[in-house]
């Protein structure tokens, strides 16, 4: 059980000296702490899995160092670190009974045997394992092998974190909701510190207490699933989080004003000092937008079509060469194909060169 | 339900009939009734019932002593190979690198002993064990090793085996190479999370993966030796004495040394029985080796 900090942690796989934007991580500083639930989210390919083996000690990183309680473990292997990993495809122990595979981290370090049963037992009965825990683990199902996976490290007394390597991808659907329940009661049941990574932003969302947005090796964003929704700190997590995801539209901010096309919206905070050459946006998510009859002084809009998404309809609509989703209220038709827009100013963000600018009061 | 009748069909299939007939059916056929029979040459034969079976299944008998002698040696034999070639082979493919370059340099230097036909590898040996102009013959006897294949029983045995291992590791290496480059990388990834020793991984990663193709590896080895003939016959021809005459070698001698083809026709039946019995065996195993292994590759 550990408090995990990262100091400055890049890797690249094409050694220390390859140019900065290659890196397949770049530089990350930032504090985990013990018994949180974290959640690595971002599509493939933007660093997540290497983050994780670093800190798993499968990778040694270019460039930083990871202290746990703030001890550097950075140069420790992996068999030192006290650390369990469940990776996305079980791994399973073909020869070994259900037990015997629990058993095995401990009888690697030469744990006695009277102190093996014990944990095994506990663990198998944690994981509803013990009904199979004398039966050879190739025949099981794919969950109940990536439960055995996960009781390899559980098993482990003096384990600091679990990391989840997309531990649900070749579960089934209906599997994977009971799994991740039971991942989260076992988190509220241990107090360790887990680390999940995901391109998945549902099973991010509801799993982690904090989650940590990736995009393109770099984190843009670490906060809780409310934080996310409400104030992406990056274009990026406003269009990755959320479905349909956030309205990105190019426009000209002056003070409390955002043009497009002429037309103002009103925000709700006043922005003066922005960079001159930055590119300058505006985000808004659907929810907050919501498409009305034609009105003098409001933004007009083409509807392409209306998604109903059961609960909630959004409009799909052009703007110019932008494309756009709002919500549809109750009874919104649009007979001749456009439609007003109504922002909600206080869910407008301002972004410049994709970052979120704070405006002033 | 009309069904058409049309009897000409027949004439599609006689064909296969008749390549059957005498590639496999005729051929096999003429063996055994040979093998009923006995010969003073002039193709005169004579009946003889089950007598040379009889024969050879009885060690008191020149015969039956010649068969089970060159058997037990045959099987002495592959068994000797397969508990050097097996264990090194999977020595071999261990250490073999996993990427880069090499792994091209080191397949091609292993596939280079298969290549070569049984009858030049076993002059190759014939030659380099001469304590006369032979590398190794000669080598061995100026460091005060007496070594002579042609009149140590020993000697023989031991280049004979030395030759096949030279010869045949490669092909175990190569399955087991094979084995392990299938093994995914998260395996090795949480036996380090775990605390896997390398032997521990050996145990629980490796050698169960390797399972499927080792039997094959196994298969192959065993027929292989099993059936062997133009190596040892090339380098030592059996001898000295009978020492290294293994059933093939013997079965050759009396079929066409003796042209005793009856005694010939009833030891090659016997010994492909035997080998087919060893082939229905190890399909066996490894059928049911398969399908204990299926459900768990559909789930991974």
């Amino acid at each position: 059980m550990a408090r995990i900090d990262l100091v400055d942690l890049a890797h690249s796989y094409g050694g220390n000296d390859a140019p900065q934007d290659s890196f397949a991580l770049k530089p990350v500083t930032m504090t985990w702490r013990q018994g949180g639930a974290y959640a690595l989210l971002g599509p493939s390919g933007c660093g997540k899995t290497t983050l994780l083996n670093v800190i798993s000690g499968i990778i040694t990183p270019s460039r930083g160092k990871i202290l746990f309680d703030g001890e550097d473990i950075t140069p420790l292997s992996t068999q030192k670190r006290n650390i369990a990993q469940v990776f996305q495809f079980p791994v399973i122990y073909d020869t070994m009974t259900v037990g015997q595979n629990l058993a095995f981290p401990l009888k690697n370090r030469g744990v006695p045997k009277a102190e093996i049963d014990k944990r095994v037992a506990e663990i198998g009965r944690l994981l509803d394992l013990d009904p199979y825990l004398n039966r050879k683990a190739t025949r099981l199902t794919a969950d109940a092998k990536q439960k055995i996976s996960l009781g390899r490290g559980l098993v482990r007394s003096d384990v600091a974190a679990v990391l989840f390597d997309e531990p649900l991808t070749v579960i089934d659907p209906e599997l994977k909701w009971q799994l991740r329940s039971k991942l989260k009661a076992l988190h509220r049941e241990l107090d360790l510190t887990m680390i999940y990574v995901t391109h998945d932003q549902t099973e991010a969302l509801t799993f982690a207490d904090t989650v940590v947005v990736m995009h393109d090796g770099r984190v843009v964003q670490s906060g809780t699933p409310a934080e996310l929704f409400d104030k992406p700190a990056h274009t990026f997590v406003g269009y990755f989080i959320g479905s349909p995801g956030m309205n990105i539209l190019p426009a000209e901010v002056r003070g409390r004003e955002a043009r497009i096309g002429g037309h103002v919206i009103a925000l709700n905070r006043s922005y003066d000092s922005l960079p001159p050459s930055a590119k300058i946006e505006i985000g808004v998510r659907p929810e907050f937008v919501e498409a009305v009859a034609p009105a003098p002084g409001l933004l007009s809009a083409k509807i392409e079509r209306v998604d109903d998404l059961g609960r909630i309809r959004f409009a799909r609509a052009r703007l110019g060469d932008a494309k756009l989703a709002a919500r549809a209220p109750a009874g919104f038709t649009s007979p001749d194909g456009t439609a007003g827009l109504k922002f909600d100013p206080s869910h407008v963000h301002v972004y410049a060169d994709s970052l979120l600018v704070e405006g002033a009061a | 339900m009309d069904k058409t009748v049309n009897q000409k069909a027949w004439f599609l299939v006689l064909p296969v009939f008749l390549v059957v007939a005498f590639s496999a059916v005729l051929p096999l056929m003429t063996v055994v009734n040979y093998s009923m029979q006995d010969t003073f040459g002039n193709n005169q034969f004579f009946w003889n019932g089950v007598g040379w079976f009889k024969e050879l299944l009885d060690p008191s008998t020149d015969l039956g002593g010649r068969f089970l002698a060159s058997l037990g040696r045959n099987l002495f034999f592959s068994l000797v190979i397969l508990a050097i070639e097996v264990p090194l082979g999977i020595v071999v493919a261990l250490s073999m690198p996993r990427q880069g370059w090499t792994v091209a340099a080191c397949l091609v230097i292993l596939a280079l002993p298969l290549l070569i036909p049984w009858n030049v590898v076993g002059t190759i040996w014939q030659i380099f064990g001469r304590p006369d102009i032979g590398l190794l013959g000669y080598v061995l006897n100026a460091i005060g090793i007496d070594y002579n294949y042609v009149s140590n029983d020993i000697d023989a045995w031991v280049t004979v085996i030395v030759m096949d291992v030279w010869h045949w590791t490669s092909l175990v290496a190569l399955l087991c190479y094979a084995g392990l480059k299938s093994i995914p990388e998260a395996y090795y990834q949480a036996a380090q999370i775990d605390g896997a020793s390398r032997w521990a991984v050996f145990k629980a990663i490796q050698l169960p993966k390797m399972n499927r193709v080792l039997l094959i590896a196994v298969l192959l080895r065993f027929m292989d030796s099993f059936m062997i003939y133009t190596e040892p016959f090339v380098v030592t021809g059996g001898g000295p004495g009978n020492s290294t005459t293994f059933v093939s070698i013997e079965l050759v001698k009396i079929a066409l040394g003796q042209f005793d083809l009856g005694k010939a026709a009833a030891l090659s039946l016997v010994y492909n029985l035997i080998i087919l019995i060893v082939c229905w065996i190890f399909y066996t195993v490894m059928t049911n080796a398969g399908a204990e292994r299926k459900p768990q590759e559909g789930a991974a």
